[in-house]
């Protein structure tokens, strides 16, 4: 239905227009500062103020100090480690968790699942976990630590167990007849069915352990069990250059002008995967957050 | 027309029971448990790890509590440690730092609620105005990306944009004429906790409006049209209330955790130049607790914020399930 617009219509739409433009240049505006400084001389660098919008004196002096950092490195491989082990992990006891409180005819699904909802509402706090953690499991130091307490949320056990509940019984009861016992109707049957909720779910896993800093901060002390996120809250927070700057100060003798260069060169290293991955996940955030809207 | 919004089937609603359908009561006689364990023994089996999961992570905290009235010593334990009633509560209570983390979270939490919530709103109702598919994404898939980069990557751009040679500063010296580091006055911290806060969330928050948005019956727009509503009053009389139910547990889960600021930007941002505006009662537990080692007494501190963030939760749950029949659970 083609109308002609009125004119205070197309005025809005013009200031709407101008307002996300401007939009998509703050959101993209400090990202693309810190690329720009983490390109250009280390000097010019230091000495500019306010934002840097272009590239001066191309080099990537900064880039071979961040990978000559030697806890960059493990900082990744740790936190690839802690991705890995926490999706894997979390999603299988997710699951199989999932599918029992998914099940109407067991006498405590609804219990149980009343008692996991409960956790979303109240729980033991900061302390009080982290005194557990340590002093009851031993978790102190321990890569574990890290891990297990991530493997298992109330949310997502309900996003899974809401995907679970809609699919038809008829479906694995089929199956049952075939003679399949309840792990292949959970990982062959059902699996399969709820493919986009569970993309949802690892999504989040992958994000949540890929950013997480602080967990490590207050549980782990030895620098090679370090994730990535605490190397780097090292490097930009508490200003701790000085594994990479050390090493050059012999050469150059200027170790401040680089401390500036590198702080951005590890924002970029750190971020990158992330940026590039975004786009392939993006459409699984989104149905993520409106599971459930279809129904509206 | 059915108001299931986006958001219901998130929260623990969808967890309880259905009420009404399946009614055929089941009992927990000896008999029933017995004979319901013994059918169905390798499915718990399935669901012991996870059961087990929760029982270490989520309720032995719980218990872990019990160090709010104790004067913990680590080398006692928990079952160990002598009791010593409200003790730690009353200091807590007595102390400055009672009205002043719990104040500078409610502030926090206010302008919050009276900027970006709203702004995020507007945000999603702008955008749903436009009419170019291809700008649209663009706008969407860009908004939501500062969402995923880690905390400390966003507290090392803020502090670098808030230091003295930093971008906003810059901006800021244009007006003060005063080039000290942002996050060394106190004044600023709060814009800056709530912009940042924007920069980083605004995007994705409008998701879920966005959602509500696109499943609101178009017929009743070219309804409207033909009887000469323009584009304002629809928003107004179809738009609105259709996305009303999202707004309202939107809003109800933002009362309901007014209390409850999570730590971690401002634990990395602050300093004790500017604790008078930027320390909450998370910092204050984290700093208790971990920093200066007081286990009990920063128990305490973070029973106390459970306990309120627990009723308002309920309460606000309750007030909007009797008025307007929306509720989260």
């Amino acid at each position: 239905m083609l109308k002609k617009k009125t004119k205070p219509r197309i005025v809005f739409e013009s200031f709407n227009y101008a307002f996300f433009i401007l939009m998509i240049g703050a959101c993209i505006l400090p990202i693309w500062h810190v690329v720009c400084a983490s390109f250009s001389d280390a000097a010019w660098v230091m000495g500019q103020a306010g934002i840097i919008y272009y590239i001066k004196g191309f080099n990537v002096e900064g880039y071979k100090l961040v990978f000559e950092n030697a806890k960059i490195w493990s900082g990744y491989l740790n936190t690839i480690v802690y991705v890995i082990a926490t999706t894997s992990i979390g999603m299988l006891i997710t699951l199989m968790m999932a599918y029992m409180v998914s099940r109407k005819n067991l006498l405590w699904a609804n219990t149980i699942m009343l008692l996991v909802s409960f956790t979303m509402l109240f729980n033991g706090g900061l302390i009080s976990s982290y005194i557990i953690n340590t002093k009851v499991l031993n978790l102190y130091d321990s890569r574990w630590a890290i891990i297990l307490p991530g493997c298992i949320n109330a949310f997502y056990l309900i996003l899974i167990r809401t995907a679970m509940t809609s699919i038809p019984r008829e479906l694995e009861e089929s199956a049952k007849l075939d003679g399949a016992g309840h792990m292949t109707v959970l990982f062959r049957i059902i699996l399969p069915l709820i493919k986009a909720t569970l993309a949802t779910v690892i999504l989040y896993y992958v994000i949540m352990q890929w950013n997480s800093w602080f967990p490590a901060s207050i549980y782990i002390r030895s620098i090679n069990k370090f994730p990535l996120q605490l190397v780097l809250k090292e490097i930009l927070i508490t200003g701790d250059t000085s594994t990479s700057v050390n090493s050059l100060s012999a050469t150059t003798g200027d170790a401040a002008m680089y401390k500036q260069l590198i702080k951005y060169c590890t924002i970029v290293v750190s971020t990158v995967p992330i940026f590039i991955f975004y786009p392939f996940i993006q459409k699984y955030f989104e149905s993520g957050v409106m599971i459930g809207a279809v129904k509206g | 027309m059915n108001n299931t919004t986006a958001l219901s089937n998130h929260m623990p609603k969808a967890a309880l029971p259905e009420k009404g359908k399946n009614k055929r009561e089941r009992k927990f006689t000896r008999k029933s448990i017995a004979s319901d364990f013994k059918r169905h023994k390798f499915i718990y089996l399935m669901a012991l790890p996870g059961i087990l999961f929760f029982i270490l992570f989520s309720y032995l905290p719980m218990g872990g509590l019990l160090m709010s009235f104790q004067e913990y010593k680590p080398k006692l334990g928990i079952l160990g440690s002598p009791f010593i009633g409200l003790t730690n509560f009353k200091d807590f209570f007595s102390s400055i730092f009672f009205a002043r983390t719990v104040g500078n979270t409610l502030a926090i939490s206010l302008l919050e609620l009276a900027i970006t919530f709203p702004v995020t709103i507007i945000f999603a109702l702008l955008l749903n105005e436009i009419k170019n598919i291809k700008f649209k994404r663009t706008v969407q898939t860009i908004s939501y990306m500062p969402y995923f980069i880690s905390m400390v990557v966003i507290a090392g751009i803020i502090i670098d944009f808030c230091s003295s040679r930093g971008a906003i500063t810059q901006i800021v010296s244009f007006f003060t004429g005063s080039t000290q580091n942002l996050l060394s006055v106190p004044e600023y911290w709060r814009p800056i906790y709530i912009i940042s806060g924007l920069w980083q969330g605004l995007g994705f928050g409008s998701i879920i409006y966005i959602a509500a948005l696109a499943s609101v019956d178009q017929e009743l727009y070219e309804a409207a049209q033909i009887d000469g509503a323009n584009r304002w009053k629809q928003t107004l009389h179809i738009t609105l209330p259709g996305i009303s139910a999202t707004v309202i547990i939107m809003l109800i889960l933002k009362v309901g955790t007014m209390l409850s600021v999570g730590y971690e930007k401002t634990i990395l941002l602050y300093n004790s130049q500017i604790y008078e505006t930027a320390d909450i009662i998370s910092s204050y537990v984290y700093r208790k607790g971990l920093l200066e080692f007081n286990y009990g007494y920063s128990t305490a501190v973070s029973l106390f914020n459970s306990v309120i963030n627990f009723i308002l939760l309920v309460v606000t749950n309750y007030l909007s399930n009797k008025y307007s029949e929306t509720s989260l659970f």
